[in-house]
Order: structure tokens, then C-alpha cells, then sequence
């Protein structure tokens, strides 16, 4: 495939995520997380946290809803159907916690061909009211070759 | 911990309707991991798991080793083929190297009936020095 690499360095619209406490105990239980600190708030504040924590992995709820549209941008062209998942990178700042509201930034980092797949890379940079980075991601992802 | 302790490993089998859950739950609903039929189209066995949510099974086994959610700072992964429901996953890990700051450096990888489906997986854990 053919691969547009105009699109690089595209910043995609902002996207502000509410944490909400039954959010957070959804999301720990589907992935089988037992940690109190997720599940309870007793548990958690007697930690000294002011509500249930969110799983480190939780910055994927935060995140897609920056990162999301960005895959189906039309200038970037990924053909989402051939689209896989092929490398993940977080870097985690402060915990969340129930109640924080997290704004996340979606670049395109970088587009490259190689043997007729397309490598696709976005950065998504996660921000707290207190303006603290609690999270910087890449998304990696490979459209496969026809 | 010290280079060359192993990580706790952590063995799952996700079940029939798991990527139905962390569809829900993570809000990723990309076909291919809750319809069939969807995924049998763009030419995979079925639908598969997310790649995020074995990732999430790394991640787990990581801090339940490093001692809760604020001590994992890291985690970046390469997801290899494909996961599937209803197949045990299992996460290993060792330590590879504890820096004098206090960062452990620990290499991990997710095996599935005998394939690594994510490998690379590099991880900084944060513990106290």
C-alpha cells in the first residue's frame, strides 16, 4: 500500500474524560484485578487517596476518546479493517484516581512503509486539572498488506 | 528485588465473553474483537482478544510484584500474532536490572499455548530505595 506521510505531526482535537468510580471498578473487574485500591474506597482512602485508584492500564478508557478518532481521520487513511495492534507505550505520571478529569492530546508521530504494510504511530500526551502529565502514550499500529 | 528475580508469574484464561466485557469497559470496540463473523472476513480464526487487555494482564502481574498501581512508571510491549478467548495466558518476567534511584528494570513476556504474543515487554517498576 501506498502510505500518505503528509499527515505527520497532525495534532487531533482534545478530548477531557470524567474518571468515574463505577468506571474504574468496570474496568479492574473485566481484567481480572482484585487490588482493593481499585475496588474500595475504604481501602483506598485509607491509602490516602481520595477515592478508588485506576489501574495503571485505565490510560487506555482515558485516552481513546482523543486517540480513537484519530484512526479514522481521513488524511491519515488508515484502512481500519487490515489495522493491527502492534506495539504499546505508557509512561505514567501521578495515579488517577475517581473524580480527577483527564485531557488527552492525539499526535500522529510518525507514518512508514515497509514490505507493503503500513506503520502508523500516534502519541497521546494525558494532562490532570493540577497539570500534571499522568500519562504519555504511543500506539502503534500495522495495516497489513492487501 | 534484585537482577535476576523472577516476576511472580500470573496465569488467566480469558473467558467466551471477556473482549465483550473489556470492549465495554475500555471502550474499544473494534469488530474484530467481539463479532465473529467480522473478523473471519478480514481473514482471522475468530474474533481475538485486544492486544491491551493481555497487555493489561502484564501490567498486573507487574504491579502486584512491584507493590500497587503508583509503582509501575513503564510498560512498553510488541504484541506478536494473535490472542484468543478461552486459552490460558501466562506472564513471566525477571528482573534485569535495579538502578541506585531505586527503578527496577524488569523484561516480560505473554505466552499463549505456546507462542509469544507479546514480547519485548519492557517495564520500569519504582520501589523504594
Amino acid at each position: 500500500m501506498a502510505v500518505n506521510t503528509d499527515a505527520i505531526g497532525k495534532r487531533f482535537a482534545p478530548a477531557t474524560y470524567a474518571v468515574g468510580r463505577e468506571k474504574i471498578r468496570e474496568y479492574a473487574r473485566a481484567v481480572g484485578e482484585t487490588n482493593p485500591l481499585y475496588l474500595d474506597v475504604e481501602a483506598a482512602r485509607a491509602e490516602g487517596y481520595d477515592d478508588v485508584v485506576a489501574p495503571p492500564m485505565f490510560a487506555v478508557v482515558y485516552s481513546l476518546p482523543a486517540v480513537w478518532p484519530a484512526l479514522f481521520d481521513e488524511e491519515v487513511g488508515i484502512d481500519f479493517g487490515r489495522m493491527v495492534h502492534g506495539g504499546q507505550e505508557f509512561e505514567w505520571g501521578p495515579v488517577v484516581v475517581a473524580g480527577d478529569e483527564i485531557t488527552t492530546t492525539a499526535t500522529l508521530k510518525d507514518v512508514s512503509e515497509r514490505r507493503g504494510n503500513g506503520f502508523f504511530v500516534f502519541e497521546s500526551v494525558s494532562v490532570n486539572t493540577r497539570g500534571e502529565t499522568v500519562c504519555t502514550a504511543l500506539w502503534s499500529n500495522i495495516v497489513r498488506a492487501v | 528485588m534484585q537482577a535476576g528475580d523472577e516476576l511472580e508469574p500470573l496465569s488467566v484464561t480469558p473467558d467466551k465473553l471477556l473482549t465483550v466485557r473489556y470492549a465495554g469497559a475500555s471502550g474499544d470496540f473494534n469488530p474484530i474483537h467481539i463479532d465473529d463473523e467480522f473478523a473471519r472476513q478480514v481473514g482471522l480464526p475468530g474474533r481475538i482478544l485486544h492486544g491491551l487487555y493481555t497487555m493489561a494482564q502484564v501490567a498486573r502481574a507487574l504491579t502486584d510484584t512491584g507493590g500497587g498501581p503508583a509503582s509501575l512508571k513503564r510498560l512498553s510491549v510488541q504484541f506478536r500474532g494473535m490472542g484468543v478467548p478461552e486459552v490460558e495466558l501466562r506472564v513471566t518476567g525477571s528482573v534485569r536490572e535495579v538502578r541506585d534511584d531505586g527503578t527496577v528494570v524488569v523484561e516480560t513476556s505473554c505466552e499463549q499455548d505456546g507462542k509469544r504474543i507479546i514480547r519485548n515487554a519492557e517495564a520500569q517498576l519504582r520501589v523504594e530505595p
